[in-house]
């Protein structure tokens, strides 16, 4: 592909009331083919998408959660994460799913994809991309 | 300038198809081209042939059908969020064994690629959603 | 190069203004359309949001959607701008993106 672009998918709402997080998490799969410079947002409710624990066995929908572990396999290793959006949900980092990619210029050691910004710094971020998708 | 368009939800329930609508209008009479108008999630609804809204109202479907034949538009429907929702072109409902398509004149059934790609070539990416 | 936001939600239910409001960098634009055009009446709870989005950069609202929900000029918080259609292209050709606040 001739240029990269920078992609930003960003996540406000909360998963399996609406469809929004299980079809934006199809694009960013698909997207992964494309090797744009990928990051995901998480703010708002969309730090929800993120956290440990979701059995959805008994609300029967499908759990699309573990699908984000696998990210790091398409090269989607930058998960923002907003930490007033957490703070106001009375969430921290830790309630989250680990989320890890293997860096191969490093002997393919695991790294955290999970990246914890400011609100600030979550602007600034924005304000780099060329693409921003809003689900 | 090239834009793209997505467009996230169906006609009438929300206006941001009409607002898709008109924007993409709009730009088409200002001399820019639009590189494709993607439909996702419940925008897929806005590609169904089989709406009859009542006589005093607009009709999204036509509306879009009609912007798409006179300038060439690339209306494309994601498949996968089609399929949830019931839309098929004669060829998809022949795959899944239906006994009838309902996809719209002027539109084209494709993959999620068709957004990313369009989100590559175009200089502005534009959402319309709820 | 700047960022055009559009928010398409009214403050009174929903945050994507504040949301939106918090994530402005310098010289970014904010573009009420649909029910965010609620926003942009003078003396409600929201005013204090778009005075801080007017302090960062221009703030405008979709007329024909101000026009459909009964808010005139005069109703208008100050500083804040009528566009029509043709104004939403030139916003998005204006700044380098654009983010919907959905």
């Amino acid at each position: 592909m001739a240029q990269k672009k920078k992609f930003l998918y960003v996540n406000r709402k909360a998963p399996y009331g609406t469809i929004y997080a299980l079809e934006a998490l199809e694009v960013v799969l698909i997207g992964a083919a494309f090797e744009q410079d990928v990051s995901l947002a998480f703010l708002d409710d969309g730090v929800f998408q993120l956290m440990a624990g979701q059995d959805t066995a008994a609300a029967s929908m499908k759990n699309f959660s573990r699908t984000f572990k696998a990210l790091g396999d398409y090269d989607v290793r930058k998960f923002y994460v907003e930490r007033e959006s957490l703070a106001e949900r009375g969430l921290t980092v830790e309630d989250l799913m680990p989320i890890t990619y293997e860096d191969e210029a490093e002997d393919y050691a695991e790294k955290p994809s999970i990246i914890p910004v400011s609100r600030a710094e979550m602007a600034a971020l924005i304000a780099q991309q060329d693409v921003v998708l809003s689900f | 300038m090239q834009l793209a368009i997505v467009v996230n939800e169906g006609p009438y329930t929300h206006q941001a198809s009409d607002t898709a609508y008109h924007f993409t209008k709009a730009a088409l009479e200002k001399g820019h081209g639009i590189t494709r108008v993607f439909f996702y999630h419940d925008g897929v609804n806005n590609g169904t042939r089989l709406t009859v809204p009542p006589q005093d109202d607009r009709n999204l479907q036509k509306l879009w059908s009609e912007l798409g034949e006179k300038h060439g538009l690339d209306l494309v429907v994601c498949i996968a969020a089609a399929q949830r929702r019931g839309i098929l072109d004669a060829d998809e409902a022949r795959r899944h064994g239906k006994d009838a398509s309902n996809l719209a004149p002027g539109f084209r059934i494709s993959g999620l690629g068709q957004l990313i790609e369009a989100g590559i070539e175009a200089d502005r990416l534009v959402v319309f959603g709820d | 190069m700047s960022t055009l936001h559009t928010v398409n939600k009214t403050p009174f239910e929903r945050n994507a203004l504040q949301s939106c409001v918090g994530h402005l960098s310098p010289g970014d634009a904010l573009l009420m359309i649909e029910d965010g055009v609620v926003g942009a009446r003078k003396g409600s709870s929201a005013t204090a949001m778009v005075q801080a989005a007017l302090a960062s950069g221009g703030v405008y609202a979709l007329a024909s959607d101000l026009d459909a929900r009964g808010i005139r000029p005069e109703d208008m918080i100050e500083g804040i701008q009528r566009v029509d259609y043709g104004g939403f292209v030139d916003l998005v050709a204006q700044h380098a993106r654009t983010v919907a606040w959905l």
